[in-house]
């Protein structure tokens, strides 16, 4: 723990807020998705973020604008650290025309250009090769890209990671595969699912190095995958990293949650990395009371006007239903 | 001009294409230091180099996903199945990723990427090694499903293909990649969605494809000796259909004969009489034939093989059908 105070101190006040703002938004950001579905202006799966944003903050963190950014259905929370707009976002949930994706993707399937987000993905292991083809266009490139590569735990059994790690680490792709293991495949606890649960030690069968990290603790997040980032770019060798992480929330919004305890999910809202960022900047005078809440204020607000910018979008003009099939008219379609 | 085999006049169109354009590059399994499994990337590793033609480990889903995330950047890959029999291994690749990318994204990302290589029944491999694919692909919306009957046709519609700034497969056949034929030298290309006339005739029109379109037109010599005078259409690309060329061609002949390697059921060669049914109904004087694989797995026996196989004498017994010319 001493290491990772230490990180804390090291970043500069601002660096620190960006941080937590950055975590905050995620968080008010997916409260309101939830509102609002429950409120039935979004519709379809939503699978929310809320636990995770030490993962996603600490690591996106060290991404440079060349760098890309592959991820799965849980993708909300990453493509708001990129920097979307979280109108942009909202307004993807609600299915209007003004979203990321023009209302086409839904929440499954956020993207950006400007950031290389390279989307959220539905299949379950179904982006890995996406991830390793950005990878791959760095070496192509002769750039000093690296591609990051966020996948769950219950994607760890699927052929797609084993057959793109061997790649990965066959070619030098420049590949940080990381999973954000929040202990349950949908229902299914890892052990149920999982033969060998150590997930970093996968990496050896591949040559590749493997790192198991505190995924609620953005300073440790932040400082190693800083160090990690830094040598993936130098060697060009592929990594495996394990995020601990849990989300409170249930698999996506339908999720009863009968699979775990209420004591379980209490125990872990107790470390929850947000307020823990928050609180400890508190303690390292990076921010007072009265600042943070502001802060939130401000975050809450820019949130609301996400909202009321979504509601007020109109959906997609029905033209919009056959355009984007393909780039190319070729006739005849 | 040269006469020239097909695998050479698609090697012809990747070279040329790799030299027009760095970005693109090819990848699949033995197409570098082999030369290919059928030899139609002979000599590309000799001349691009081992960063632009790679050989990839057997790991379908893997080196697939790659080229959609490779494209996605903006490369412009060309993967090679040893055979698309093999695709099934990466078909979430293909229809989640590849084929879904470009709308789901609101047109952020598009996937200027081809997916080639041999189709169909090879000779005597048994159940495994024989699947049609073509139905298979046409049926999701976001890919062009092209499939070369000759050499020179080979050769201008890869060329489109990777020039085209979306999805194609790209269907050979391992019986049809030693036709030969006259194909012109240097840069040519067949649009997709532009079928062709084989053989102008006025009786019947065949609508055949890929190895399919060599038996046609040996059935329509054989018919034109006895005077049934056949025209042969090959719509090249079968996603999409060229709706016009068919058109054309059944109000000249007003009787259908589609020709397909593929199984009856859910097929292209349905749709293809499908929508001459929609489209034509007023112009045909008979109901449509089709010729077609059984529905059975390719049995590995000689004679059953040869049974369940579409063959010149089951399409000149379609056409005789068609016509009333028994």
């Amino acid at each position: 723990m001493a290491s990772v105070k230490k990180e804390m101190q090291s970043l500069s006040k601002e660096k620190m807020v960006e941080i937590l703002e950055k975590m905050l938004t995620i968080r008010y950001f997916e409260e309101a998705s939830i509102k609002a579905y429950q409120q039935k202006k979004i519709a379809g799966f939503l699978h929310t973020y809320i636990g995770q944003e030490a993962v996603g903050v600490g690591t996106l963190s060290h991404k440079l604008p060349q760098d890309s950014v592959v991820t799965t259905y849980r993708c909300h929370g990453l493509a708001l650290t990129l920097g979307l707009d979280p109108k942009s976002g909202m307004a993807e949930l609600f299915g209007k025309v003004t979203g990321c994706a023009r209302g086409k993707g839904g929440s499954m399937h956020f993207f950006s250009k400007p950031h290389n987000f390279l989307g959220g993905h539905g299949i379950v292991g179904g982006q890995f090769g996406i991830g390793i083809g950005a990878a791959f266009k760095s070496n192509y490139d002769e750039d000093n890209a690296v591609s990051f590569i966020f996948f769950g735990d219950g994607a760890t059994v699927q052929g797609t990671l084993h057959e793109t790690m061997n790649l990965a680490a066959l070619w030098d792709l420049p590949a940080i595969f990381i999973c954000e293991d929040n202990q349950y495949g949908m229902g299914t606890a890892n052990a149920r699912a999982i033969a060998n649960t150590d997930i970093a030690s996968k990496a050896e069968a591949y040559g590749m190095k493997g790192h198991t990290l505190n995924g609620m603790d953005l300073n440790e997040v932040h400082s190693r995958m800083g160090e990690i980032v830094k040598e993936v770019r130098a060697t060009r060798r592929p990594v495996l990293i394990h995020m601990k992480t849990y989300r409170y929330t249930g698999h996506s919004v339908s999720d009863a949650g009968l699979y775990r305890s209420k004591e379980e999910v209490d125990s872990y809202k107790l470390k929850d990395p947000t307020l823990a960022v928050a609180r400890e900047m508190i303690e390292n005078k990076m921010i007072t009371e009265d600042e943070l809440k502001a802060l939130q204020k401000r975050i809450k607000a820019t949130i609301q006007e996400a909202v009321d910018f979504a509601e007020e979008s109109p959906e997609p003009p029905l033209e919009e239903l056959t355009q984007h099939v393909f780039m190319d008219d070729v006739g005849n379609a | 001009m040269p006469v020239i085999e097909m695998r050479e006049a698609l090697n012809q169109a990747l070279k040329e294409e790799m030299t027009r354009d760095e970005k693109v590059f090819i990848l699949g399994e033995e197409v570098a230091e082999y030369n290919g499994a059928y030899k139609v990337t002979k000599g590309l590793l000799d001349h691009f180099g081992p960063k632009r033609v790679i050989d990839t480990p057997i790991s379908e889903s893997g080196f697939t996903g790659l080229a959609v995330g490779a494209a996605m950047m903006g490369l412009r890959p060309v993967v090679e199945f040893m055979s698309f029999n093999f695709s099934l291994v990466a078909i979430d690749q293909i229809i989640s990723n590849a084929a879904k990318m470009y709308y789901m994204s609101g047109g952020l990302y598009n996937i200027p990427m081809v997916m080639r290589g041999p189709n169909g029944a090879g000779p005597r491999v048994s159940s495994q090694h024989s699947h049609n694919m073509e139905s298979v692909f046409a049926h999701f919306p976001g890919l062009h499903v092209m499939a070369p009957s000759t050499p020179r046709d080979a050769k201008g519609m890869l060329k489109a293909a990777i020039r085209c700034n979306d999805p194609v497969v790209f269907l050979e056949n391992e019986l049809a990649y030693n036709l030969k034929e006259e194909v012109p030298e240097g840069d040519f290309i067949i649009p997709i969605g532009k079928g062709d006339i084989k053989r102008e005739g006025t009786d019947v029109t065949i609508i055949a494809w890929s190895r399919m379109m060599s038996l046609a037109k040996t059935a329509a010599e054989e018919l034109a000796k006895d005077g049934i005078n056949v025209e042969l259409l090959d719509p090249r690309t079968l996603k999409p259909l060229d709706m016009d060329l068919i058109a054309q061609s059944v109000k000249k002949t007003n009787r259908v004969v589609v020709v397909e390697e593929g199984h009856f059921f859910s097929s292209l060669g349905a749709q293809v009489a499908e929508s001459v049914y929609t489209n034509l109904f007023d112009y045909l004087d008979s109901p449509i034939a089709r010729v077609y694989q059984s529905e059975n797995p390719m049995p590995y026996a000689a004679n059953l093989e040869a049974a369940t196989l579409p063959s010149v004498d089951k399409i000149i017994k379609a056409v005789r059908q068609v016509t009333y010319k028994a």
